[in-house]
């Protein structure tokens, strides 16, 4: 006998099971569980139904959880049978088989995981044979099963699964007729026009809508089968078969007969227990959660977390509600909506629409108080995650409001081919350019592995690992490779898996409260993983730096291995050596002292960067100190989150052109701000007139020389995105230059999130907040200059001033036998 | 028979850090210390694409790859999953502060180069 804990789970379904694998992972050995589930399979992809019905997929596939997988975990599953009565006191759970028998068990927790139930139009007509609900595998078999014996199908409710449903039995060759009473389709998640465009587009496909109609019966023919449905206006339609599909109910008969609070769903707290039963829990579609019972997976999946947290006796995880988005399964047709998409009619919304008819694409943005509070999409669809995005975080988007509708990837998008519509790629389209990932890869991972976030699609394929470029791409195979209903997020965002903190959460802690050791910041945030992960020490340790100059010390092993050795690493183990050359300006000593070096320690490679330098690729680590000694130049921080390169034109000291020095203007920024680490790389450039030979209109900070003076542009990014940096002051002096680019610096650097780039951290904040800062408040501007003054003052060169720079020498000795 | 050969003192290793050991033949051999002042050796190469392990950042049991962050399981020299792929362990013996390991094992283990995973 064990002495485990019984846990025991009413219904087998995406949810539950969910939770039940979440609890598995953090304590196998806890529970003893029992999981009843009505239907006769193991746990299956629901959303999945649509493309079975299809004929894009079968039921096997659609199998998340094989028996295997239940036994695998001791997990004893009772599949057709029905909990019919629960006796709280106690404590036993009584269920039913098609036979009648019956079969008990007894529980220490319980989790009412029961989902949902089809609602039936209450007419005459509606327990005929042929006329169903669609919710489970057995629907989707007599579906399937009567489009190889009838033509005419009637599907009444012009929302998601209704179209869904339509669409799969017209492929399997019914005549189908979608009965609506809304005056367009899918009117909860499509305003009017993007509803007519789809049904538009569903009828050049061949499906039949009648708009506005209110059924009065189902008529049944000699057999006691259906044969055609009756409108209240006196018409019909034939119907052999009859589909349902008017929305769902949370199934919560069994929780009411126990005397559990229920209102819209069974109703639980932020930890998924019952507010009458503490020692109940209830899951998934079936609960109601602040009043909401939600529908949609990832929802769902977030709670599962929550409740496998509370289960396994943590107890510091809480649900805190989900935003949520909308995506038709309906192959070909690309729709998104997310949010308040119709507006109000009061005058406190306003919308920005973009109509193509001829393209089939029409987009619509809500926006109140400068937030962009909906979005509706048909057609084009990429950006429904940058939007969805913009509405979750809740930033100001005055600032790019004329741009919006253009979408985050409407410049510069490199690496995929140009391709912006995930469905039309073929399988063997490389989707991810950095690694390598083809969509089918993509597409077998989700099916196979039974994916369904990003995350996990990252993990097991690597697509969008490593630049993200093409993260809206994945997530739209996501979207309809796992079901149209993924993609909705926690509303806050953690570092990582140590912690449940956001990144502002844990900067503003380590400023509030002076945490200036990690063991501090674990100790107070109270970290998950006593020594953090390779995600949160390298960003803990930049927050304590910058917060704390002077008296937070840097942590070397909590810096990834190009700050720790101070040189970047190669494919091959090697690394690349980039002196600094202020301004990008050399001498003839300098060249000679650097081939000389290539010579002595055998550099394979020389190479000019873009940044106006010199790289020496492939040096031994063991040779780093001595290389660096001989060329005798500064570090150049090529490897660092730093300032990088000034990047300069030759300027009216050579320019027939120039109007201002832009030479010397880049080698003083350079002197007075290199050594500075920051959240992510910084680059500058400046040019000595309009036409800009330095490129200064893609850089963090771009200088560019007028006749009058100079202009200063910001957050620009010539990298994975091409970013075009923003104009944001003109200035009359060279001493303005230093100090207006000193306090975006220091702005940047006290209030990035680690690996933001500069145009990453003005988006958040909204380019006006950045001008109040800077230009609006001349003593602020002043302090800001100050304190990076104060920050870098007697910081060292790591390439001389080993002990001061801590940098731990042993690295580059190997020890010998 | 274990020929247990002393390489260095636990402090020669920077905690949560990793020093190398060359041998007469193959690849290096990375060995670990953790924050607990375990220690543990691995082949420096990463069972990916053979990136020096030894430059990884190390936290609990685990060392990221320098290269491409794969996780490593500093006890058992595995990927983390859905990562596959195992690099070649070494004994190690820890007594007095000395670091030891086994002679037999740093002149047969992974000599030729080893395989990849993918």
């Amino acid at each position: 006998m064990t002495n485990k804990l019984k846990l025991v789970m009413v219904g087998n379904g995406m949810a539950g099971v969910r939770t039940l694998e979440e609890l598995i992972k953090l304590t196998p050995d806890l529970y003893d569980i029992t999981v009843f589930g009505s239907e006769p399979h193991p746990n299956y992809n629901r959303i999945l139904l649509s493309p079975v019905l299809a004929g894009e997929q079968t039921l096997d596939e659609i199998i998340l959880n094989p028996l295997d997988w239940y036994s695998d975990n001791h997990i004893t599953l009772h599949t057709s049978w029905t909990v019919t009565e629960v006796d709280r006191v106690k404590r036993m759970v009584h269920a039913t088989n098609a036979a009648g028998e019956v079969k008990s068990a007894a529980y220490d927790r319980l989790i009412l995981a029961t989902g949902s139930n089809p609602f039936m139009l209450p007419v005459p007509g509606r327990e005929l044979d042929g006329v169903l609900a669609y919710r489970d595998i057995a629907d989707t078999q007599a579906m399937i099963d009567a489009a190889t014996q009838y033509k005419h199908a009637v599907v009444i409710g012009g929302g998601l699964l209704g179209l869904e449903a339509a669409n799969g039995l017209m492929k399997r060759g019914m005549r189908v007729t979608v009965v609506h009473v809304g005056e367009w389709l899918m009117e909860r998640q499509l305003d009017k026009v993007a509803g007519g465009l789809l049904q538009r587009s569903l009828e050049e496909r061949g499906m039949q809508f009648r708009m506005q109609a209110h059924t009065q019966e189902l008529q049944a023919d000699k057999n006691g089968r259906v044969a055609s449905v009756l409108f209240k206006d006196g018409t019909h339609v034939l119907a052999e078969l009859v589909v349902m599909a008017v929305g769902i109910r949370p199934n919560t008969a069994l929780a009411e007969k126990m005397h559990l609070h229920c209102e819209r769903g069974i109703v639980v707290s932020d930890t998924l227990q019952t507010v009458t039963d503490p020692r109940i829990y209830a899951v998934g579609e079936c609960a109601a959660h602040r009043g909401i019972a939600y529908g949609l997976v990832a929802p769902l999946f977030e709670q599962g977390k929550v409740l496998a947290n509370h289960l396994a006796e943590f107890g510091i995880g809480r649900y805190t509600g989900s935003l949520t988005s909308t995506k038709l399964k309906v192959t070909g047709i690309d729709l998104f909506s997310a949010g308040d998409f119709m507006g109000s009619d009061d005058g406190s919304t306003e919308e920005i629409v973009l109509s193509d008819p001829h393209e089939g694409v029409y987009k619509k943005l809500v926006i109140r108080n400068d937030q962009l509070v909906g979005a509706c999409l048909y057609g084009d669809t990429v950006d429904g995650s940058w939007y969805f995005k913009l509405l979750r975080d809740g930033r100001s988007v005055a600032d790019i409001r004329e741009k919006l509708m253009f979408g985050e990837s409407n410049i510069g998008d490199v690496g995929h081919e140009g391709h912006s519509k995930a469905a039309s790629m073929p399988d063997d389209a490389e989707v991810c350019g950095c690694n390598g990932v083809k969509k089918g890869a993509i597409c077998k991972a989700i099916k196979d592995k039974g994916l369904f976030t990003l995350d996990e699609v990252r993990k097991h394929t690597k697509a969008s690992a490593s630049c993200g470029s093409c993260t809206g791409l994945v997530e739209q195979i996501l979207m309809f490779t796992a079901g149209g209903d993924y993609s909705a997020t926690p509303k806050k965002k953690a570092i990582c898996g140590c912690t449940d903190h956001s990144h502002q959460e844990v900067r503003d802690a380590i400023r509030d409260h002076k945490l200036l050791t990690n063991d501090a910041v674990f100790k107070f945030l109270e970290w998950k993983s006593p020594t953090g992960c390779a995600t949160c020490r390298p960003a803990i340790n930049y927050y304590r730096m910058s917060s704390w100059p002077k008296e937070a010390l840097d942590d070397p092993q909590s810096r990834l291995i190009n700050e720790r050795s101070h040189a970047n690493i190669q494919k091959d183990g090697t690394y690349s050596v980039i002196p600094r050359m202020w301004g990008g300006e050399t001498t003839a000593d300098e060249l000679r002292r650097i081939a000389d070096v290539v010579d002595k320690y055998q550099i394979p490679t020389v190479k000019v960067t873009g940044g106006q330098r010199i790289d020496l690729l492939g040096v031994k680590k063991e040779d780093l100190v001595n290389v660096w000694k001989d060329i005798g130049m500064p570090c150049g921080h090529a490897y660092a989150k730093a300032l990088r390169t000034v990047k300069t034109c030759v300027g009216s000291e050579w320019c027939r052109m120039g109007t201002q020095d832009s030479t010397q203007m880049g080698k003083d920024l350079e002197k007075a701000m290199w050594r500075m680490y920051a959240p992510h790389k910084v680059k500058f450039a400046v040019s000595g007139c309009p036409r800009n030979c330095a490129e200064a209109g893609i850089k963090d900070v771009g200088i560019i020389g007028v006749d009058s003076g100079w202009e200063m542009y910001i957050a620009g990014n010539g990298g994975i995105k091409t970013e075009v940096a923003e104009f944001f002051v003109k200035v009359k002096t060279s001493e303005e230059v230093m100090e207006y680019t000193g306090a975006f610096m220091q702005l940047y650097r006290e209030e990035g999130w680690y690996l933001e780039r500069t145009v990453h951290y003005v988006n958040r904040v909204g380019m006006d907040y950045v001008k109040k800062k800077i230009l609006d408040d001349e003593a602020g501007r002043k302090a800001l200059w100050a304190r990076l003054q104060f920050a870098l003052d007697g910081e060292p060169d790591p390439w001389f001033e080993f002990d001061k720079a801590q940098v731990d020498t042993r690295q580059f000795e190997a020890i010998s036998l | 028979m274990t020929e247990w050969k002393v390489i260095c003192k636990v402090d020669d290793i920077p905690v949560l850090g990793a020093r190398r050991v060359q041998r007469a033949k193959g690849v290096e051999v990375a060995v670990f210390r953790n924050a607990e002042d375990k220690v543990f050796a691995l082949l420096d190469q990463c069972p990916h694409k053979r990136g020096p392990l030894s430059q990884g950042l190390v936290f609990g049991e685990t060392v990221v790859c320098p290269l491409h962050n794969w996780h490593i399981g500093l006890v058992d020299g595995c990927a983390h999953a859905p990562d596959e792929g195992c690099t070649t362990r070494f004994a190690v013996r820890v007594e007095n502060g000395d670091v030891a390991l086994d002679m037999n094992e740093l002149n047969t283990l992974a000599i030729d180069d080893a395989t990849l995973a993918n």
